[in-house]
């Protein structure tokens, strides 16, 4: 029996972003730090746009961070990749480094979501090689 | 601060009618508005030497239109990239083009089919590369997906309920009504608007815009010659382009953003009533810019009609209305009349202030705002008569 393709978005990764996609395939959620002012940063990129140094480190984030907002998937879209998945939801979650991510609430019903509420990040290995980090209450 | 006041005029305008399939080509639907505006205004298309649009590459090029419509000197096609915001921005960026000689009579457009055609509302590019590998692997793909992310923040802040949003569609219906080319005229009640069914939370369907095939375009001359032509002329008093800092890397990326319970408007305020040496108390009709109700309440709050946070109640107290303090989206806005990214809330205006808006006409209207922008980055002009 042949397992269904996995028919979502997967993550192209670039030079920038190469590290951040190889740690959550070791279970780490990775930032970049700046060298220079110690300000994390996501999405990754370039340059620290709060003192524009190019010297950044990769560090392993604690993982652990607050919902900031959040919404509630209902109408599937594309209907044919999403329809099995409603109601899900996106949220973007402040994290203790003091980035934001966007990313999904797993493992608690959709609506009993909270602004504030923590969270924790999970590994979802959608394919043999991506893993997205998800966050789960904590 | 733009420095132009009244320097320049909107002397013509032009659109196509508005609906869900329109068997033509963007390419038509572009000529026939510019056409349209040209005409309007009593201008010949030969003297027209510039010609600016915006789009995500679902349109077609501002030098295929004067290509398509024989334009002879063709001084300056450009094509922006952008969303909402750039419906107004384009027409900024026609003034000061004209100022600085690159050319004399510009028409600026929007042309979509953006119902049977590429629909924006359906999501963007499925790859996840750049920017996208950090949102669209997660199922946040559409822009109702995107800006239901705001509005949360504005109910999380300031206790906005659903029945605030819903007076917002609800009043721009029933301006719709006034419309014959709106698409949506039907009126709706408080219950069709709570009934109407979730798409994200929290936006029920009669959050949401419409789709839309069609086409909006204006003439922008120097006053002087606004004059000799037509129309009564328009003349832009006051304008701004911007936003604040983390706009993201393209519209749908606010990851950043420092407060989602505000948009680009709190970032604009200052100098869009300072070019035109205007306050908000001026306005006599405003068109702002509806992709969804929420974004009216945050354009509201940022630009000084009400303070941060009062957006809801102050739509709730009916000042929208027709016969309210703010007449506002009095053709039917995106939520009714229809698509067409903002252009066709500058058109509107223009109609207002030249007094013939017919059944819709707010009486003496001498300032109208028209906005253009819902999140991160966003244009906005004054304009008087």
């Amino acid at each position: 029996m042949n397992t269904p393709a996995y028919n979502k978005p997967l993550p192209a990764p670039d030079p920038d972003s190469a590290p951040f996609w190889e740690g959550t395939r070791a279970h780490e959620l990775r930032l970049q730090r700046c060298d220079d002012c110690g300000t994390h940063r996501y999405p990754a990129g370039p340059h620290c746009p709060s003192c524009r140094s190019t010297r950044a480190t990769w560090i392993k984030s604690s993982g652990r961070g607050k919902v900031y907002s959040w919404i509630v998937v209902v109408h599937p879209v594309p209907k044919e990749v999403y329809h099995q998945d409603v109601p899900y939801a996106v949220a973007l979650i402040d994290l203790a480094e003091g980035v934001r991510i966007a990313s999904n609430i797993v493992g608690c019903d959709p609506r009993a979501i909270t602004a504030d509420m923590p969270v924790e990040v999970v590994f979802d290995a959608v394919t043999a090689d991506v893993t997205l980090p998800k966050f789960k209450p904590a | 601060m733009w420095k132009l006041r009244d320097k320049y005029s909107i002397s013509g305008i032009g659109q196509t009618a508005f609906t869900k399939a329109s068997g033509r080509t963007v390419l038509d639907l572009a000529s026939e508005a510019c056409k349209a505006a040209a005409e309007d205004a009593g201008m010949a298309l030969d003297e027209i030497d510039g010609i600016i649009s915006f789009h995500f590459n679902d349109s077609i090029p501002a030098m295929a239109v004067a290509s398509n419509l024989g334009i002879p000197a063709v001084m300056h096609a450009v094509d922006y990239t952008a969303g909402g915001n750039g419906a107004n921005l384009i027409m900024l960026a026609a003034t000061a083009a004209i100022e600085a000689g690159l050319a004399r009579n510009v028409l600026c457009y929007r042309a979509m089919n953006g119902r049977s055609g590429f629909r924006l509302g359906g999501g963007r590019e499925f790859s996840a590369q750049g920017i996208t590998q950090y949102t669209a692997p997660f199922g946040w793909i559409t822009y109702p997906q995107a800006m239901a992310m705001w509005v949360r923040r504005h109910i999380v802040k300031y206790g906005t309920t659903a029945e605030q949003l819903g007076q917002v569609a609800i009043t721009f219906r029933e301006n719709a009504g006034r419309n014959e080319a709106a698409m949506q005229r039907a009126p709706i009640t408080m219950d069709d608007y709570l009934a109407s069914r979730m798409i994200v939370e929290p936006f029920r369907m009669l959050d949401i815009c419409l789709e839309s095939d069609g086409a909006c375009a204006v003439l922008i001359t120097g006053k002087d010659r606004a004059r000799d032509l037509r129309q009564k002329p328009v003349y832009i008093t006051g304008g701004a382009y911007g936003g604040g800092p983390s706009q993201g890397d393209d519209l749908f990326d606010a990851i950043r953003w420092p407060d989602h319970s505000q948009n680009y408007a709190a970032y604009i305020a200052d100098d869009l009533w300072g070019s035109a040496g205007l306050k908000p108390e001026d306005v006599d009709v405003a068109e702002i810019y509806d992709c969804f109700t929420y974004s009216v309440l945050m354009q509201l709050e940022g630009l000084g009609f009400c303070r941060p946070g009062e957006g809801g109640p102050f739509v709730q107290e009916g000042h929208l209305a027709r016969n309210g303090r703010l007449p506002t989206n009095t053709h039917g806005g995106l939520l009714s009349e229809a698509y067409i990214h903002g252009t066709n809330h500058v058109l509107e205006a223009v109609r207002q202030l030249r007094g013939t808006a017919g059944a819709r006409q707010i009486a003496d209207a001498e300032i109208a705002l028209t906005t253009a922008g819902a999140m991160t980055c966003g244009s906005a002009m004054l304009l008087r008569n």
